[in-house]
């Protein structure tokens, strides 16, 4: 499996040759520093502990956090995560070259926040009649039945914080790879606002 | 934003200077099986909104007695190019009152002399 880090930068639209416009998310994407190689031996798995968006000032890191940098000799990274990938060593670095035209990913990022928000926002409740003196109009109704089973249900879908979570979109597909850029364009939306940071993986 | 914009840069095209109120000619290419060839399209320019690589233009046309309008991406690669062949003098931005007119009504008055 391949995976990178990347920022969300925002969305535009392409045109293919026969004019078709596609909708695209540009994300920029590592390169991404091998911070560290998991090995079955030493951590129970085998996996790829890659970092994206350098700390530039020494004091931003936490102690234990840049004596793990300084240890393994790599400059420190904002964002750390771990893909299982093989064929790699510590200071290799990942670039969107490893992703090509047409290939199938899935990108993970955190939704964007959308506040204490009502059942028909959150849990697309239908809501009731506007007019003719309904005088109910986007409350969530009966939440369940009476002496059985007297108490709410497990995951009845209430009122509460909606977004700010985090969310995987499959079976999204590459459009372009500008390397020079270090650019992707991925077909449809993305999780998150622009600048939010994001896991690219391919499908295979 | 600086990097959408370089991909967007990509896509940009230049159709020349035309106008609401002209009279164009749009080549379309147009794919038939294997087979692509140009296919003209005449009217009137009712509209362009937009900017960038998301600006389009409405052009207006009577086919038999029909109106007819196609809207037209400017960057689109399947616009070829546009030919302008009349220069119209309009007050409007958008054309949209030559719907409901016909014949004679419709008409738009000739720009006199043009800056160039």
């Amino acid at each position: 499996m391949t995976g990178i880090l990347g920022k969300k930068l925002g969305m535009t639209q392409i045109f293919d040759e026969t004019g078709k416009i596609f909708p695209v998310t540009v994300v920029e994407a590592g390169p991404c520093c091998v911070v560290q190689i998991k090995t079955r031996q030493n951590d129970g798995y085998e996996a790829v502990k890659v970092g994206f968006v350098e700390v530039k000032k020494e004091k931003k890191l936490s102690k234990p956090l840049a004596g793990i940098f300084k240890k393994v000799g790599t400059k420190p990274y904002k964002m750390l995560k771990e893909f299982p990938m093989g064929d790699l060593k510590v200071g290799d670095l990942l670039t969107v070259e490893r992703f090509s035209k047409g290939d199938i990913v899935a990108v993970t990022g955190v939704t964007k926040g959308k506040g204490f928000q009502g059942v028909i926002k959150r849990h697309h409740y239908a809501g009731g009649p506007a007019s003719h003196g309904s005088m109910f109009y986007r409350a969530p109704g009966s939440i369940g039945a009476s002496s059985f089973p007297s108490r709410v249900w497990k995951n009845k879908g209430l009122p509460g914080h909606m977004g700010s979570e985090q969310v995987t979109v499959r079976n999204l597909r590459v459009v372009e790879v500008k390397a020079e850029q270090n650019l992707l364009l991925i077909l449809g939306a993305v999780p998150g606002s622009p600048g939010s940071y994001l896991e690219i993986r391919k499908e295979n | 934003m600086n990097l959408i914009r370089a991909v967007e840069e990509g896509y940009k095209k230049d159709l020349g200077p035309f106008n609401v109120g002209d009279t164009v000619k749009v080549y379309v290419k147009v794919v038939e099986g294997d087979k692509e060839r140009i296919q003209p399209f005449q009217g009137t320019v009712i509209g362009r909104k937009g900017s960038g690589t998301r600006e389009s233009f409405s052009v207006r046309k009577i086919s038999f007695g029909v109106g007819v309008e196609r809207i037209f991406p400017v960057c689109s690669p399947i616009v070829d190019k546009v030919e302008v062949l009349k220069r119209g003098s309009v007050k409007r931005a958008k054309l949209y009152y030559l719907r409901g007119k016909k014949g004679k009504a419709a008409k738009i008055k000739e720009k006199e002399f043009s800056a160039d």
